[in-house]
């Protein structure tokens, strides 16, 4: 109850002023922008941490280096840290005082450090267990029948992957089109250029307009649920084509 | 011991590569940025670095997100442990449902959250808010509504964290305890809690981490006063946009301190658990 | 001689798993390695399969020098203990695994799953996935898979062990007419001796890294090299400091054999058609000896508990002549 109603409450109060106000309200100019932003990065972000979240599963589990304990704890920084420390964090290497020169701060790259910083664990920490229990066998017997270790990949170790990659992929994505407080320094909330869905909604808020910030927020309800059950079809999908 | 001798390897070229890549991604991303708020804190000495965190409105922010993180962590850790044993050893309609429901917090935005517990509880147009305010209790911009944000988005640790391990400890033994004779209570204290003692253990501190670093939520719930409703996060911000960057990177410093503080805990808890 | 192992030696830190092992595994024959478990059989199984690669040592296959041949190019067949099937494969898919990487046409592919589905005896499953198997037939698809690509030789790594008895019993006389119908070069790892009794056209006997005994079935019941293979090839007994089979040994109601000794009955156990029976030497050690009868001589001697017998070991009864173990 303590979900359900709250969720419900925004759900209604999108639509209380109808169709039309919800539509003026997302086909406004500065909330269309802010909203193809969003999931626009987001897209981005999630690819990434695809790739780069199996690579890093595949280091932690099948390399053998000094330092891999730390690597594994320092993937977990994000999930700890308060997001607008992250923020901050970020400031500080790629900010206006950036001890390397590289300034991004109110840039739309920054808006993309920013969520990929937080939505880094996730590919990695779903990915990670599946792979550790992948049996060995699997791999012996490929390469027996002949296959070089990128075929037995592609084609063996990868498709008991994808499942676990998808997961991560669809809370990742997810969570970066609800990224906010990690954003709130990063980004200048510049309108049309850097202003993300949250960031809007909270000034929706603080204008005192509850429709249009719950108006917003049903959109990216609904965004994150197809991602989640779209990720989940195709998911099923791999398990069934047996491929 | 056969898996590490075995021939199928990956080129060490490709290793190194892979290495190379992740750990660069990871140290430039993460590592290094987290590295430099400490130093940045520091940067003007640790004497300004004390003085910032002596300021009233920082004290009294650290002693209000101490407060919220208390309260929500032990609510949490009841809640989410009724919550655990009813999904696991329960049968009943919407349980599927249920469980669905429980991820729903990390998935959704932290401002939707704020607005959501706006919208029911506020104290003119809210659906409940006006009688709860009636009764003289406010929620929206002070401590309950703060505090049930936090809740809120820190709910799911816990219960995620004890879901897997109660299945699998599986219920034979609480039987075995109660055909020996002991009762619902001394079966809970003296053979479930034990078996997931760590797992629980887990699951607060992630949540404390959680409940320590709200930030989105909370903005939107509190109102932001400073010297009132002003949490620790809230004060980064505020500091920072006042162009009091010291007094920002001292508290971003401490928050972040704390953060990894949580991690090491959990980091050092994963193998005891694993080997029990 | 289709492989030829020559003085491998494989250590994992301080422990030896092979210790200069040689061994010639003649073309078109069923071989089996049997030994207990962690006396290095798999080890060297792998070894050949270029799973594993040795310290020292050759392995060549078929003529062809292997040592440092990759696994892939070693056209070897391997079926593993846990089946190590392709999990999202369907059975067909995964039995055309090995023709696919070798690029054949996809007629070709085709016909040759089917022929070997037949084989199998999996007809009907093909297009299932391995979890709709049973664990017998998922070793039999294994099986397939490996025998797909036409391997020079054919290695199984305790192919048997994770089913249960019946079933084990079922797979390994069928798993023994397939080698007369397919012919290929075959070595399995067992460490069960009743398995390579039944199966093998030769067996070789390894433990603690090094080879004890190679010979066929019979030449190692009946000649075994030592006490460690006599007594790893089926129960023993111990009379004079000699071993013996429990039923090698006769008994008799009553003295006058030259050379019997004197014994007492102190415990029967009768399992399905023999009867254990427990002896106890009546001379100064009091010595215990197990005794294997038929419930038949069991009935028409009247054997039962407390009564005195006579023990002489059978006429033709080979002893161990090896140390004591």
């Amino acid at each position: 109850m303590l979900v359900l109603i709250p969720l419900a409450a925004v759900l209604i109060t999108a639509a209380d002023g109808g169709w039309g106000a919800f539509w003026d309200t997302v086909t406004s100019v500065q909330t269309a922008s802010a909203l193809r932003l969003t999931v626009g990065e987001a897209l981005i972000v999630t690819v990434i941490n695809v790739v780069m979240g199996t690579a890093l599963a595949w280091v932690l589990v099948r390399d053998r280096f000094f330092g891999k304990r730390a690597l594994d704890v320092v993937i977990d920084v994000p999930f700890a840290l308060p997001t607008i420390v992250a923020g901050l964090v970020l400031l500080s290497l790629y900010g206006p005082k950036s001890p390397i020169n590289v300034n991004v701060a109110n840039t739309r790259t920054a808006v993309f450090l920013a969520i990929a910083f937080v939505t880094l664990p996730f590919v990695v920490r779903t990915t990670q267990p599946v792979l550790e229990a992948l049996e060995r066998d699997v791999e012996e017997a490929a390469a027996s029948l002949g296959a070089t270790r990128l075929t037995t990949f592609r084609r063996v170790i990868l498709p008991a992957l994808v499942p676990a990659i998808a997961a991560g992929a669809a809370l990742s994505f997810a969570r970066a089109i609800s990224e906010y407080g990690s954003l709130v320094l990063l980004s200048g909330n510049l309108p049309n250029r850097t202003e993300v869905a949250s960031v809007r909604m909270l000034s929706y808020l603080e204008n005192g307009d509850q429709a249009g910030a719950a108006s917003v927020a049903a959109i990216l309800l609904v965004v994150a649920l197809l991602v989640i059950v779209g990720l989940d079809l195709l998911q099923r999908r791999m398990a069934r084509r047996g491929e | 011991m056969a898996s590490e001798a075995s021939r199928l390897r990956e080129p060490l070229g490709v290793r190194i590569a892979l290495r190379v890549v992740t750990i660069g991604y990871v140290f430039a991303l993460v590592a290094v940025p987290t590295a430099l708020v400490f130093k940045n804190a520091f940067s003007d000495g640790a004497g300004a670095f004390f003085d910032a965190l002596k300021d009233p409105s920082v004290t009294h922010a650290f002693n209000l997100t101490i407060e919220i993180t208390v309260i929500s962590v032990l609510i949490n850790l009841v809640f989410g442990l009724t919550m655990a044993l009813l999904l696991v050893r329960y049968e009943f309609p919407g349980k599927r449902v249920l469980s669905a429901l429980i991820d729903v917090p990390l998935s959704i935005s932290p401002v939707v959250v704020g607005l959501a517990l706006v919208l029911v509880y506020n104290g003119r147009t809210g659906w409940f808010g006006p009688t709860l305010e009636s009764w003289g209790l406010r929620i929206i911009f002070s401590t309950p509504g703060m505090v049930m944000a936090t809740v809120f988005v820190a709910l799911p640790l816990v219960i995620r964290e004890l879901v897997p391990v109660l299945s699998e400890l599986g219920d034979d033994q609480e039987w075995a305890a109660r055909s020996l004779g002991a009762n619902g209570p001394q079966t809970f204290w003296r053979i479930t809690l034990p078996g997931i003692k760590w797992a629980l253990v887990y699951g607060v501190v992630l949540s404390l981490a959680r409940s320590l670093g709200e930030f989105g939520a909370i903005k939107v719930v509190s109102g932001n006063i400073v010297g009132q409703t002003q949490t620790a996060t809230l004060v980064v911000e505020q500091k920072y946009e006042g162009f009091d960057q010291t007094s920002a990177y001292a508290v971003a410093a401490v928050l972040a301190a704390a953060a990894m503080l949580c991690l090491v805990i959990v980091s050092i808890l994963r193998p005891k658990e694993d080997s029990e | 001689m289709s492989i030829k192992v020559s003085n491998i030696t494989k250590t994992y830190g301080d422990f030896v798993a092979l210790d200069n092992v040689s061994v010639d595994l003649p073309t078109g024959q069923l071989t089996a390695l049997l030994g207990p478990s962690g006396g290095g059989k798999s080890t060297l199984l792998r070894i050949i399969a270029g799973l594993e690669s040795a310290d020292t040592g050759q392995v060549n296959i078929e003529g062809t020098e292997a040592t440092h041949l990759p696994p892939q190019k070693r056209n070897v067949g391997f079926v593993f203990q846990h089946y190590a099937a392709f999990k999202h494969m369907s059975v067909a898919k995964n039995i055309a695994f090995g023709l696919e990487i070798r690029k054949r046409s996809k007629d070709e592919i085709a016909q040759r799953v089917d022929e070997l589905l037949e084989l199998v005896h999996l007809s009907q499953f093909a297009t299932r996935l391995p979890s709709q198997l049973s664990g017998g037939q998922r070793q039999r698809m294994a099986l397939a898979r490996a025998l797909a690509v036409e391997p020079t030789v054919l290695l199984l790594d305790e192919p048997f062990g994770a089913l249960d008895a019946k079933v084990r019993k079922e797979l390994r006389e069928w798993l023994r007419r397939l080698h007369d119908e397919v012919n290929v070069t075959t070595v399995f790892v067992t460490h069960d001796q009743e398995e390579a009794l039944e199966v093998a056209d030769e067996i070789v006997v390894i433990n603690e890294g090094r080879i004890e005994q190679i010979g066929t079935p019979d030449e190692l019941y009946d000649a075994p090299a030592n006490d460690f293979v006599m007594s790893f090839l089926g129960p023993t007994t111990l009379i004079d400091g000699k071993l013996y089979r429990p039923h090698d040994i006769e008994v008799f109601t009553h003295p006058g054999i030259a050379g019997s000794l004197p014994a007492r009955i102190v415990r029967e156990l009768r399992v399905g058609f023999e009867v254990r029976l427990t002896v106890e030497l009546l001379d100064a050690a009091h010595e215990e000896i197990t005794v294997t009868v038929t419930r038949a001589t069991q009935r028409s001697l009247g054997l039962r508990d407390g009564i005195d017998v006579w023990l002489s070991p059978t006429h033709g009864a080979v002893p161990s002549m090896g140390a004591v173990v």
